[in-house]
Order: structure tokens, then C-alpha cells, then sequence
């Protein structure tokens, strides 16, 4: 007959007592009058999860190899001569060469760019858009809610994988002439065109808790204009949801990319990504498997990072567990 | 040591009613780890209860009230909550020592709970006859239909009216009041010795209040239980105790009966508190306050808990606890100067 | 004689009860407030006193124009409040502020006490230049009781009691005729709510404020309030000064309310007038025809159901209006010297 409410009384009525001395008492971790809000509270938390330096340290590596691959592989990934085509790793190439004959480890660590900003400029655009209408919902309720919470509902029947496929196929079908940057903007469109419900749902439920919230109330009462209470009253409080599944957005897009390249929808040559790796590699699996494994473990990897990171942040920003 | 006891080879008044030294709190020490620290939350709590009385424990948020009780029973969350020291003797057997097995049958039969939140403490997903009639079926092994008989006649204890109607409803359906007696119906049903009521009235109107206080009073009386009454408000405390318990950052600062504690405060923070609440038959001026804030518990100040707030504060309280004494007769207070403070000076 | 600044005519709110999803039937009315006069003089205290489901909430919010009321008028200084918009209604709310009950909720946790405060003065940019407004935000905070040095920090750092002096700073920044505190210290510790009260005390003597106190701790109205207006269901059912209503009580409810109140002293036990009610508190959508009380009255007659009792002083027997066919003056709180 455990009573989680008394329970939490007492522990409330701890945190409450903790706090309540004649003078605030210091950061926990010693440091001086330093104030600390509750991001600072949730960084203090971050920094002694092991699992955010882990997640931490290879979204840094991944990042600054898309930014700077030139650090990771003097090679030049379309570089592919012929007699090199399947050749064993060495001490030149450690992952050997592909069937086109290209540097494998160069190619992988190319490969990150494409990957790392599709997923980036996917989830940027899908928080973005699908955060504003979250609000818009949220906020005006009655009839401009339930309009567009129905289109939400519409788009967010489509299935994914079917939907995208078909959107790329119209836009960017196999052998069409599109620049790169137009690939990537399309396939950037897809995603988000088909991943934005997800986004609005999270910023509405956000909003709709916080709006009857009694600081809220407070700040109308001071005659504070709409504009005002959703950016420095709902914003600030809304965001924390959304943030945090927007870093498992992200891992997820990486996924979704890779998989839409394998497809043919996705990028493809002379692109260098993950997806298409995998899809090469194919035809090659049983004598090459390398050709495989090291763009997938990459991809893995990279997909955990976020994943994981996502989890870390959620944790330290759960007001529950302060 | 056997800790093998059972309600009925206590010793009975030969009306069936309970009798004599019913539940002892012998020096409890409670800590909780939390993340900034080891908080004290209780250090050398001492009480009784005897059958047919009433025993308040006084004392606002952070004095350790409610967490003494959750020890009682056994329901303190571990981890964060640890026992590290003390006993709790329910008819002299120390249930701290028992198995959770022992325990249970000593909860409900012997010792149960009242809580404030009945919302919380009432699932809300099965009827309020099916949760009194559990404690029937469970513990006493009787048929639904005799469980539901006796779960009406509890609800008419309770004095809940239409009882054989409302005895198939949801907790949502009753008000808050007819909620917290659907939780006494509860608590009562297998005739334990002692109940405590945790803050049983804070959430309540004060109509309200005065009508499940009155209930809780009657049904003290028919049954000759043993009452713990945990509680806040000054006002409830004259109205329905024996014995008053005040407590402050985790320990008993004062203990009396009702009409002393009243009449004549043996300890500083009890002045404080009757001085500072605001009464209805009297138009005030300025309410005396108590300076200060509650202490933390992860730093508890020095000697006397209560000197940086005490207007008496002397050098003896600051470097020197002062232990829990008997001050004059049947008083308890610990206080360097209880004397003075008693005769009003 | 003060003058009145704040009348309240006839107000009624109503909450429609709704069926359905997407077109929604309207099945019946929540009556929330339903009919209440008021008055409230400059510099004075009036306590609406009510338990759980008497309406003071939603009073306090339609007050505070939070809501549009269904019916009746809001006078301030003559002019009726309910029907302005836009910039008229922002500078009205200059006058009329409010103090929440939870501390821990009604203060924007991501905002430093600083900003907090000095909200007021970023909104009604009018009052204070902003150079000014950093000063401005230290003397408040110094004024009630906290250390301006502490303009930084966050909410979460700081008690109960402390939070609500934050508020108590927040809704005095705009130097406000009145303030509406909806239950301000319900939520605090005993021996806070003490400090919290002297400095509400301690403010309306310093800037001249007028309060209208709304809670339902008996004890703390009467500390407080020159005036005092007792609520039941959505109407008034008593008014008249402290002593009149806690020393001289007509209306049965009252009465009982009054009665139920346990006193902090245990030799009143055997002295004390104890008045029990039966039953639950009607819903205040389908509230009993008549007098509201008559349900659980002990006093009810034919007459309570069919005609309602008028709000008015009722001589012999009442000297200050009372909602009650049978006011009848009964001491039930015996004075301490």
C-alpha cells in the first residue's frame, strides 16, 4: 500500500527544505554564487553521464569529418583506377579499395559530409516548420487547431518509406540530370514533407500543458501581448521536448537517407554517401564483404551517437527527476 | 529473538477492544541520499501511542512528520529513504527487525494509514466496493458476496449515504470528502489498532474537515484505537487531541499534553508557532513571526536545530544540542531554557 | 470616508457544457458566478471568503479581465472595465494587479528574478525609462523583504515564502490601486504565512493599496480584511464589516463556516457552537431552485425553494445585508480580550 504521493510529499518537502535556507545556498559542485538555471542545472547533470562524452566524441568526429575530411584521408575518393578495383587493405588504403577501385577509407570518410548534412538540414527544417505549426495549433486552439492537427493526421498517415520513394521518384528519378545541391535540397524536401507531424504533435502537446500554466496567466494579467507570451513565456518552456527528439531525429534521418540512397531515390554518384556504399556493395557481398561492413558500421555508429545523445539530454532536462 | 507474532495473541480487553502500550518510536534515525548531499531527516524520534488516545505529531514541511509515518508503516521509499537506527515496536515487537511478510500482516490488521491525497491513494481504475472488499477477500478469505456485505456495512461506518448504490462506483464519482471517507472505510475495515492520519483533512474544505474529524473522533471512540494524527494546523490539534508531539528538522522538540502545550508552551519554536497563526476571534496586528526559513537538512545548524530563529539564542545553544529532558512533570522539551520559557519569560 | 473605486454590478459567468467533438452541442451552463455585487473602497481590504466550487476563483479571474463575464459590469473609478480593448485595456491593467496562490508555479521558471520583476516595466514601457528599470527592479525586491542582490538568480533557488514575495514584488512594480490575491499564502508553511501576511500588511500601508483578499482560511481573512463578503454557489450570501460577519452572523452558512473553523485552543471544546452539514455542496450547474443553501440548511422552509432571498440588510435582525429569509444573529466565535 505504498503511497507515491506521500511519499513524493516528503521528498518535495526535502528538495524544498534543501533549498530554503536564510541565504541560497551554492551550486552543488562547490563552486561559487554562481547562479545556475535549470539548463545549467541539466549541463551539470550531462557532464557526469558517461554516455553523453561517448555520444559526444564521436558526433564531434563525425562532424569535423564532414567538415574537414582532407584531416582523415589524403586520397581522393572518385579517384578509381582500374587495377586497384577489389584490391586487399594495406598499409596505404586500410580498408582496401572497392570495386570501382576507389580508396574505400576515403570514400567512408567523404561519405559523412553528404550524410551528416542531409540529416542535419532535414531535421533544421522539420523541427522548424513543423515546431511553428505545433505552436500555432497549440496556441489558437478551437477551430485552427483541429484544421490543422487534421492535415497533420493526413500527412502523418502516409508511410514513410512508400512516400518518400514515391516523392523522389517523380522529383529525382534514376538517370535524370539533377545538380547536387538539387538532390540534396529534394531529398532534404522528402524528408521533412513526410516527417513534420511528428514535430508539430510534440510542440502541441507542449503547448497546450504550459499554455494554462499559472505564469502564463500571470504574464496576461501584466498585459502582455500574444506575441510576447509564446516567445518568452511558451518558447523557452515548450522547446525542451522537441530539442530532445529532434537529436534522435537526426539519428534517425542519417538511417533514412542511407536507406533512400541504397533505393536509387536517394543521392547518388558522384556523391559520395553511406547509402550508396551500401548499395554497391551488393553485388560484391560474399567475396568482398569489407565493402559492406565499414560503411555500415559507420552509419551504426553514427545513428547511436545521436540516439544516445538524444537519451542523455532527455534524461538531464526531465524536470521529474530534479 | 522470535519475530513471530500474530494480532490475535495480543493481550484483548475482554470486549475484543485493544489495550494498554500499543505502538512505540524508540530514537528513529532516518537519512536520505539525495543528490546534494546526505539530508537528516530524522534524528532520535521518540513516541507512543496508547489505545483509546490520541497522539498529534505537529510540525510543518521538512520537520520529518510524515516521514516517521511512512517508516511506521513501512512504506518509506528505500532507495532514497535508509532506517540507520531505532526501533519502531508495535506491542513490543520490533517490526523494523520483521520480514516484509511479518510486516504485512501487521499492516491493515494492526497498524493502518489515512492519507491526504485520497485521489492518489484510491485506484482509480476499480470500484470503491471491489478495493475495500479486497482487504475482505485477501486477508480474511471471504467470499465476494460476504466482502461486498461488509464492504456496504464499512461505507454506512463511514456514513456514507445510499451505501449499497455506491458501493459499485468509481472514486472520480465521490467529492473529496466523501473520498476521504471511502479511504477511512478502507482503512478500518479489518479493525486495526492504530491508525495514523497523515495531513488526513489539508486538502478538504473546512466544512468538510470538521465533519471527517468529527467521524475519525467517533469512530476513535467506538473502537478504542490508538490514533497518530499528523497534521500542520494548530487549530485541528486543540480540537482532537490527547498528546502533542511538535516536531522541528527531524526531531521532537516539545511533547505535552494538549491543554499545556497550549495553556503554557515549553519550548520557543511552539511559541513561535502559536504566536504567528492568525485566529479567528481576534482581529490582529501584526502576527509575531518566527524569523527565517526552515532548515536544510543536508546542513543541519549546529547545537540547537532551531538557534539561528530562536529569539533566545544564547552561546550554550549554538555549540551544545540540548536533549529531549523532562522539564517539569509529564512535559518533555529540548530546550536549554525550557524552564524560562515555560514560565513565560 | 474613502471613496469607492471598484464596483462590481451584477456579475455573472457561466461556463458552457459541451457535447461532442467536432460540432460541439451545448447541453448545459456551469454557474459559476452567478449574480455578484461588490464594492471595494480605496486603501481598504475586502475578503471574499467560500470554500471549494463557491466561484472566488473565476470572480478573481473575470476581475482581473483574465475572462469576459457573461453578464453585469466591472466599474473601476466609474468606468466599466469588461468592454475595453486593445491599449485602453493594458493601461487599465496599471491599476489592478494580481498575486497567485501557487509559488512555485506562477513564476516563469526559465526568468531571473530579475526579469521576472522587471517584467512589468518591459511591457508598460511607459512607467519607467529603461536605464531606470534595473534600479527600480532592487528597490522592489529590497521592499519586500528580499536581497537585490539575488537579481540574478532563478526561481527554483529560492523557498516558498520567498517566491511569493517575487510575485508579491512582480504585481506591485506598476505602483497598481488595487491588487486581486487569490488564496496568497494557502500554499506557504504556518510560520511563513505569517511573514508573507505582515508584508502584504505592511505594502498596503506604505503605497495605499487596496486588496481584495480571496481565500478560504478564515482565520487569514479576518487578519486582513476590513470587509468581508462570505460566497456560496456563485452568489454572496453575507457582507459586512470583520466584527459584523465574525462577531454577529446571520446567514445560517456563514454560521456553520464560522462554526467549523477549529480554534487553537482546546478549553473551547466544551464552550464551542458546533454546526454540522449534511451533505454534499449542490453543482453549480444545476444549483437548487431558491435559496442555494436551503439543501443543507437546517433552517429551510417552503420559502427557500420558491423564492430566492435577496442580498439586503434585513432589520431587526441583520445589520449588514444578508441572503437569508430567516437571518436570525447567532455568536458563534466567542472574542478574546
Amino acid at each position: 500500500m505504498s503511497d507515491p504521493a506521500a511519499t513524493s510529499l516528503a521528498v518535495n518537502a526535502l528538495a524544498g527544505s534543501a533549498v530554503a535556507t536564510d541565504d541560497v545556498p551554492p551550486s552543488a559542485g562547490g563552486k561559487s554564487d554562481k547562479p545556475r538555471s535549470l539548463l545549467g542545472d541539466a549541463w551539470y547533470d550531462l557532464r557526469h553521464k558517461p554516455l553523453f562524452w561517448i555520444a559526444g566524441f564521436f558526433i564531434l568526429l563525425f562532424a569535423v569529418m564532414a567538415a574537414f575530411p582532407g584531416l582523415f584521408t589524403s586520397k581522393d575518393p572518385s579517384y578509381a583506377p582500374i587495377e586497384r578495383v577489389l584490391a586487399p587493405a594495406s598499409a596505404h588504403a586500410w580498408f582496401g579499395y572497392d570495386e570501382q577501385g576507389a580508396d574505400l577509407f576515403a570514400r567512408v570518410i567523404y561519405g559523412t559530409r553528404a550524410s551528416l548534412v542531409v540529416a542535419l538540414l532535414s531535421t533544421v527544417c522539420t523541427t522548424v516548420f513543423g515546431g511553428a505549426v505545433g505552436i500555432l495549433a497549440g496556441f489558437r486552439g478551437g477551430w485552427v487547431d483541429a484544421v490543422l492537427s487534421r492535415i497533420a493526421d493526413i500527412f502523418f498517415g502516409l508511410p514513410f518509406l512508400l512516400g518518400a520513394i514515391v516523392i523522389l521518384f517523380t522529383l529525382n528519378p534514376p538517370g535524370s540530370e539533377r545538380g547536387q545541391f538539387a538532390v540534396i535540397m529534394i531529398v532534404v524536401a522528402s524528408l521533412t514533407v513526410l516527417s513534420w507531424p511528428v514535430s508539430m504533435r510534440i510542440m502541441r502537446s507542449s503547448v497546450l500543458s504550459t499554455k494554462n500554466a499559472d505564469y502564463i496567466v500571470a504574464a496576461r494579467a501584466l498585459g502582455a501581448s500574444n506575441r510576447r507570451i509564446i516567445t518568452r513565456h511558451l518558447l523557452p518552456n515548450c522547446l525542451a521536448p522537441l530539442l530532445v527528439y529532434s537529436t534522435i531525429m537526426l539519428g534517425a534521418f542519417i538511417g533514412a537517407e542511407a536507406t533512400l540512397s541504397f533505393l536509387g531515390v536517394g543521392l547518388r554518384s558522384p556523391v559520395q554517401s553511406w547509402g550508396i556504399m551500401v548499395a554497391e556493395s551488393q553485388d560484391y557481398l560474399r567475396i568482398a564483404p569489407q565493402l559492406l561492413l565499414f560503411p555500415a558500421a559507420f552509419l551504426v555508429i553514427a545513428v547511436l551517437s545521436f540516439v544516445m545523445m538524444g537519451e542523455a539530454v532527455r534524461e538531464a532536462l526531465d524536470p521529474k527527476l530534479r | 529473538m522470535s519475530t513471530n507474532v500474530t494480532v490475535s495473541d495480543l493481550p484483548y480487553a475482554t470486549d475484543g477492544k485493544p489495550v494498554g502500550r500499543l505502538l512505540e518510536v524508540d530514537d528513529l534515525h532516518v537519512e536520505f541520499h539525495t543528490r546534494d548531499g546526505v539530508a537528516k531527516v530524522i534524528n532520535g524520534v521518540t513516541y507512543h501511542v496508547d489505545a483509546g488516545e490520541t497522539l498529534a505529531v505537529l510540525g510543518e514541511s521538512g520537520s520529518g512528520k510524515s516521514v516517521t509515518a511512512q517508516t511506521i508503516m513501512g512504506i518509506l521509499d528505500t532507495p532514497p529513504g535508509f532506517v540507520t537506527g531505532g526501533q519502531v515496536r508495535f506491542h513490543g515487537q520490533d517490526m523494523l527487525k520483521m520480514t516484509e511478510e511479518e510486516r504485512r500482516k501487521i499492516r491493515a490488521n494492526g497498524i493502518a494509514m489515512v492519507f491526504q491525497d485520497a485521489l492518489s491513494a484510491l485506484n482509480p481504475v476499480y470500484t470503491v466496493g471491489f478495493q475495500i472488499g479486497e482487504q475482505f477477500r485477501i486477508r480474511q478469505g471471504l467470499s465476494r458476496r460476504d466482502a461486498k456485505k461488509r464492504s456496504i456495512e464499512m461505507l454506512d461506518q463511514v456514513k456514507i449515504p445510499n451505501a449499497r448504490q455506491r458501493i459499485s462506483e468509481f472514486p472520480h464519482q465521490f467529492s473529496g470528502g466523501m473520498r476521504q471517507r471511502v479511504m477511512i472505510a478502507m482503512s478500518l475495515a479489518l479493525d486495526p489498532e492504530v491508525l495514523i492520519a497523515d495531513e488526513p483533512t489539508t486538502a478538504l474544505d473546512v466544512t468538510v474537515q470538521a465533519q471527517i474529524m468529527d467521524l475519525l473522533a467517533e469512530l476513535q471512540r467506538e473502537r478504542h484505537m490508538g490514533m497518530i494524527l499528523i497534521t500542520h494546523d494548530l487549530g485541528v490539534v486543540a480540537d482532537v487531541a490527547d498528546r502533542i508531539a511538535v516536531m522541528y528538522a527531524g526531531r521532537i522538540v516539545e511533547h505535552a499534553n494538549v491543554y499545556d502545550l497550549y495553556a503554557k508552551p515549553g519550548h520557543p519554536y511552539t511559541v513561535g508557532l502559536l504566536n504567528s497563526i492568525p485566529r479567528i476571534d481576534e482581529k490582529g496586528q501584526d502576527l509575531n513571526t518566527i524569523k527565517g526559513l526552515p532548515p536544510n537538512l543536508i546542513r543541519i545548524p549546529s547545537g540547537c536545530e532551531f538557534h539561528p530563529r530562536c529569539p533566545r539564542a544564547q552561546q550554550v545553544c549554538v555549540e551544545k544540542r540540548p536533549p529531549l529532558r523532562e522539564v517539569a512533570p509529564r512535559r518533555l522539551s529540548a530546550c536549554h531554557f525550557a524552564e524560562e520559557v515555560l514560565a513565560g519569560e | 470616508m474613502s471613496e469607492s473605486i471598484l464596483q462590481v454590478e451584477d456579475l455573472v459567468k457561466h461556463y458552457p457544457m459541451t457535447q461532442g467533438v467536432v460540432f460541439k452541442k451545448t447541453i448545459g451552463q456551469v454557474r459559476a458566478v452567478d449574480g455578484v455585487s461588490l464594492e471595494l473602497k480605496a486603501g481598504e481590504t475586502l475578503g471574499v471568503v467560500g470554500e471549494s466550487g463557491c466561484g472566488k476563483s473565476t470572480l478573481a479571474r473575470v476581475l482581473m479581465n483574465l475572462e469576459k463575464p457573461t453578464a453585469g459590469a466591472v466599474k473601476y473609478r466609474g468606468k466599466n472595465i469588461v468592454s475595453l480593448r486593445g491599449a485602453e485595456l493594458k493601461e487599465m491593467r496599471r491599476q489592478i494587479q494580481l498575486v497567485m496562490q501557487d509559488p512555485y508555479t506562477s513564476l516563469n521558471p526559465r526568468m531571473t528574478v530579475g526579469d521576472l520583476v522587471g517584467e512589468p516595466f518591459e511591457i508598460h514601457t511607459e512607467v519607467a525609462p529603461k536605464g531606470d528599470r534595473r534600479k527600480k527592479v532592487r528597490e522592489l525586491l529590497d521592499v519586500v523583504g528580499l536581497n537585490p542582490e539575488h537579481i540574478n538568480r532563478y526561481p527554483h533557488q529560492f523557498s516558498g515564502g520567498q517566491r511569493q514575495r517575487i510575485g508579491i514584488a512582480r504585481a506591485l512594480a506598476l505602483r497598481p490601486e488595487i491588487i486581486v490575491c487569490d488564496e496568497p499564502v494557502s500554499a506557504l508553511d504556518v510560520s511563513i504565512q505569517a511573514q508573507v501576511m505582515n508584508l502584504l500588511d505592511k505594502l498596503q500601508k506604505e503605497f495605499g493599496l487596496a486588496y481584495i483578499f480571496i481565500a478560504h482560511d478564515l482565520s487569514v481573512v479576518r487578519h486582513l480584511s476590513d470587509r468581508v463578503a462570505v460566497m456560496y454557489l456563485g452568489k454572496i450570501v453575507e457582507t459586512g464589516s470583520d466584527a459584523q460577519i465574525y462577531e454577529r452572523p446571520t446567514h445560517p452558512y456563514t454560521q456553520a463556516l464560522l462554526s467549523a473553523v477549529p480554534v487553537p485552543d482546546p478549553t473551547s471544546r466544551s464552550t464551542k457552537q458546533i454546526i454540522r452539514l449534511v451533505g454534499d455542496v449542490p453543482s453549480p450547474a444545476n444549483p437548487p431552485s431558491g435559496c442555494r443553501f436551503r439543501t443543507r440548511c437546517w433552517k429551510a422552509q417552503d420559502i427557500c425553494a420558491t423564492k430566492e432571498p435577496v442580498l439586503e440588510v434585513r432589520p431587526p435582525a441583520s445589520d449588514h445585508p444578508s441572503a437569508c429569509h430567516f437571518a436570525e444573529e447567532r455568536e458563534i466565535v466567542l472574542v478574546r480580550d
